[in-house]
């Protein structure tokens, strides 16, 4: 027994336990509260509802990898969603083809690469704290965006967008599966490719990784751009479930993001901290707001349990944390 | 002292200790040991690593209780363990190596603030405070302007106030826990002249270090410790440093020149009137293959700004490097990495390694291409790599993906090692390898060094205790003030030689 929780904890690392933990109780808590909690219903709605919060915990995954973050996201999000917009809105609006929306989207991505660029070049040159460059470009893009949309709704969007935020493909709806690529492209990118190795040496030590030979600057560039382009992918799901984009879309998602990454584990100093546990905080996130929604409970309650669980999960740890030391006590 | 310790006369001892046993989680940290201290006497503890020093220090200030059966008479009382409070009250203090300021504040509130604050009126009363602080500074004949901020001064200067706030406790028995590990050769002069002042005053020292030239000038009787257990209690009077490391390693060293004959092996490196202006200047050097060139002198000396030029992270002003027969010139370390040259720093906590990080990826960081596979990390090829470094620099381990931060100081520097020998260099060049790494622990050091030499590895071995140098090294270079003043052969000149003209 004790054999095969030592292999499985070898397997999924050390930082899923909390996640799953949380996951179990999550599950046995609204299986009894709840009866109807095990249902399609139930999984539809955090179906849907997870891949715009996961999308941008993604995008803030990997800059807060290396030690800082960015404040970024969801107007990064809301700009490469304006970009699609207006290509398809040139394109005819309501009649335009497919072949706009690939082009939109394309533009839409180099639009948050663009923003993400941006930020990673200051970071990275001149030393200025991630918090001050990523919140300056916030606000930048957030007087920008409204100042072209003047502040309203841009809308008139080709129905076939409604297929990729509503479509299913084999009952699995199309954003999950969109999240769920990008969940696999960040996890190959984290443990198997020379970017996502440099990122947790970055982020636990900026001059020693530079001493050893590798270009940080680059690093933190490119952690910051694809940041930048997931900003967009979330932006144009975005786009396809509310068949709009206004300025200020999804601005409440940008702290949950934060959380949702500690919650998976993830040290907040950098350095530390996996996809797959961060897959799994999101999921508990979202059915504990689905299973208080089945209960009748109201909206602004279940973000209040969220804030309370993110607490319980620090203390939780702390005291995890306290009886490994008292199991270790070294001279 | 010594003396007086040997006739029948000998002084009461201010400190004694008889039966400490202390065992954590079921390892003997102290195994009946015995310690006593003279009145203002210098007195030196010696031991490696874990030998029981911190723990006895621990001990004796009362923040460890010993088990049952121990006798501890300070001062005319005897207790069977001490509690934080009493020894604060009998005047034991404790200058820890990380000394414990505020940086921000005056001289004047890190020496006196313990004792105003907390008095009624609750009052900070700045003046009482720059009294105090000039007193304790008197007394040990120094002046400081105490209104300055601490951060100001060097890490000599504020180590003595850090002494200077020992006093204001009336402290009647200090114990230094390794003072001088960040003080330069002068600093340190200037730090054990102040100790002695310290003990004529009546003050008992007990100096923990591990530079034993410093061991065998200040203190009167040094008490070695191995693995918990006391060694022995010796006068310093008749002891070598060598005699030393045998007590606390338990080994005996074989301290012998090299002797290898290098005249027909091809140039690697040729540096040829190279300067950064105000940091070294025309400096001229050759390592051939095999060789290990040593470079010693002065913190301070441009030694590192020498080595981290060659290491393309400082740009040289003029002057010219050839590389194994090409004229070279680096953009980043990235080019001198790709060219063959690697750096071993000299701060191996911050720079050298990333401690929160495993092993494994430390060992990996520099040559990660070489364990891409298609482009992707292959899991395969990292463990095998690992697995060949630790088995050759026989690098002791728990687990690969465990923190390099659990890992002794010597088991480190193997690792730092290992990560520069998986980019196939050609020159290694390495700043103080052997800091904060244990007396027994080094001898293995130079061994892999000395084994790299033979496989036709030029190597630079930069240090700032002559010995390791010159019992290391082919040449020796003395550099000054970022210029090299002298060429040495070990054998051909002596090692008194050498250190009098560096330490001059």
């Amino acid at each position: 027994m004790t054999v095969l929780i030592e292999r499985a904890r070898n397997a999924l690392g050390p930082e899923l336990a909390g996640p799953l933990a949380a996951f179990v109780a999550v599950m046995v808590v609204f299986g009894f509260a709840a009866p109807n909690f095990f249902s399609r219903a139930t999984f539809g709605s955090v179906a849907f509802q997870l891949p715009e919060l996961g999308l941008l915990t993604l995008a803030m995954l990997l800059p807060i990898l290396t030690g800082g973050l960015n404040l970024a996201i969801t107007f990064t999000a809301n700009m490469a969603g304006l970009t699609l917009a207006w290509v398809l809105q040139s394109q005819g609006g309501v009649d335009a083809g497919f072949g706009a929306f690939v082009l939109g989207s394309v533009l839409a991505i180099a639009v948050g690469a663009l923003s993400g660029l941006i930020m990673g070049l200051v970071i990275a040159y001149t030393k200025a704290h991630p918090i001050l460059v990523s919140l300056s470009m916030m606000i930048f893009l957030r007087g920008l965006g409204e100042f072209l949309t003047r502040g309203g709704d841009v809308s008139g969007i080709p129905g076939f967008l409604a297929a990729i935020g509503y479509g299913s493909i084999f009952g699995i709806p199309v954003p999950l599966l969109i999240f769920i690529a990008c969940v696999l492209i960040w996890h190959v990118l984290l443990t198997r490719m020379k970017l996502g190795f440099n990122t947790y040496m970055i982020g636990s030590n900026i001059e020693a990784t530079r001493y050893s030979g590798i270009n940080t600057r680059k690093v933190q560039v490119l952690v910051y751009t694809l940041s930048g382009a997931m900003c967009a992918v979330a932006g144009i799901i975005m786009l396809a479930r509310f068949n709009s984009v206004r300025v200020g879309h999804g601005e409440s998602y940008l702290l949950i993001t934060v959380l949702a990454c500690f919650l998976g584990g993830v040290n907040p100093f950098g350095g530390f901290g996996r996809v797959i546990p961060v897959f799994v905080a999101l999921v508990v996130l979202q059915l504990l707001s689905s299973g208080l929604n089945l209960m009748g409970a109201n909206q602004h309650l279940a973000t209040a349990v969220w804030g309370i669980l993110m607490i319980t999960v620090m203390i939780l740890r702390w005291l995890a944390g306290r009886l490994k030391f008292l199991n270790t006590n070294k001279g | 002292m010594a003396d007086q310790a040997l006739d029948g006369a000998a002084p009461r001892p201010l400190l004694s200790l008889r039966n400490v046993n202390m065992t954590f989680g079921g390892v003997k940290a102290l195994k009946n040991v015995s310690f006593e201290v003279l009145p203002g006497e210098v007195h030196c503890l010696a031991g490696e690593n874990g030998s029981g020093k911190s723990t006895l220090i621990k001990v004796i200030t009362g923040v460890y209780k010993p088990e049952a059966g121990a006798v501890i008479d300070y001062d005319g009382q005897s207790y069977s363990q001490m509690s934080p409070v009493t020894a604060q009250a009998g005047g034991i203090q404790v200058i820890w190596q990380d000394l414990a300021l505020f940086p921000e504040m005056t001289v004047a509130e890190n020496i006196a603030f313990q004792t105003v604050i907390g008095r009624w009126p609750r009052l900070v009363d700045y003046a009482e405070m720059r009294r105090i602080a000039t007193n304790a500074l008197q007394r040990l004949g120094v002046t400081l302007d105490v209104d300055l901020a601490l951060h100001h001064f060097p890490i000599a200067q504020r180590q003595i106030v850090a002494i200077a706030r020992a006093l204001v406790g009336e402290a009647k028995l200090v114990f230094m826990d390794e003072p001088t590990a960040s003080l330069t050769q002068s600093e340190t002069d200037y730090l054990l002249d102040i100790v002695r002042n310290l003990s004529a005053s009546g003050v008992a020292v007990v100096f923990v270090s591990h530079r034993l030239a410093e061991v065998l000038e200040i203190s009167s009787r040094v008490t070695v410790l191995r693995d918990g257990a006391l060694v022995g209690v010796y006068p310093t009077k008749g002891l070598t440093q060598s005699r030393i490391t045998e007590l606390m390693t338990g080994k005996t060293f074989d301290y012998s020149v090299l002797h290898r004959d290098l005249s027909t092996s091809p140039v690697m490196l040729k540096v040829k009137g190279l300067s950064r202006p105000g940091e070294f200047e025309d400096v001229s050097l050759t390592v051939r293959r095999g060789e290990t060139l040593g470079i010693t002198g002065l913190l301070g000396a441009g030694r590192t700004e020498l080595a981290l030029t060659l290491f393309g992270m400082r740009k040289p002003k003029s002057g010219s490097v050839v590389l194994d027969g090409k004229p070279v010139r680096f953009g980043s370390n990235r080019d001198a990495i790709a060219a063959g040259v690697a750096y071993l720093s000299e701060d191996r906590l911050s720079l050298g390694l990333i401690q929160p990080q495993a092993i494994a990826d430390n060992m990996v960081i520099a040559s990660l291409d070489k364990i891409l596979s298609g482009g992707f990390i292959s899991s395969d090829r990292k463990r095998s790599l690992v697995n060949r470094w630790i088995r050759d620099l026989g690098v002791r381990i728990g687990k690969q993906d465990d923190a390099v931060s659990t890992l002794s100081g010597g088991n480190q520097q193997r690792v730092a090692i290992a990560k520069w020998l998986a980019t196939d260099p050609k020159l290694l060049i390495l700043d103080a390898p052997t800091v904060g790494v244990d007396v027994g622990a080094r001898a293995g050091i130079f061994d892999i060094i000395s084994k790299l030499a033979d496989s036709g590895l030029a190597i630079i071995l930069i240090s700032d205790e002559v010995p390791e140098v010159y019992f290391n090294a082919d040449r020796v270079l003395h550099m000054a003030q970022g210029r090299i003043v002298g060429e040495y052969v070990p054998g051909a000149t002596t090692l008194q030689a050498i250190e009098e003209a560096v330490y001059a």
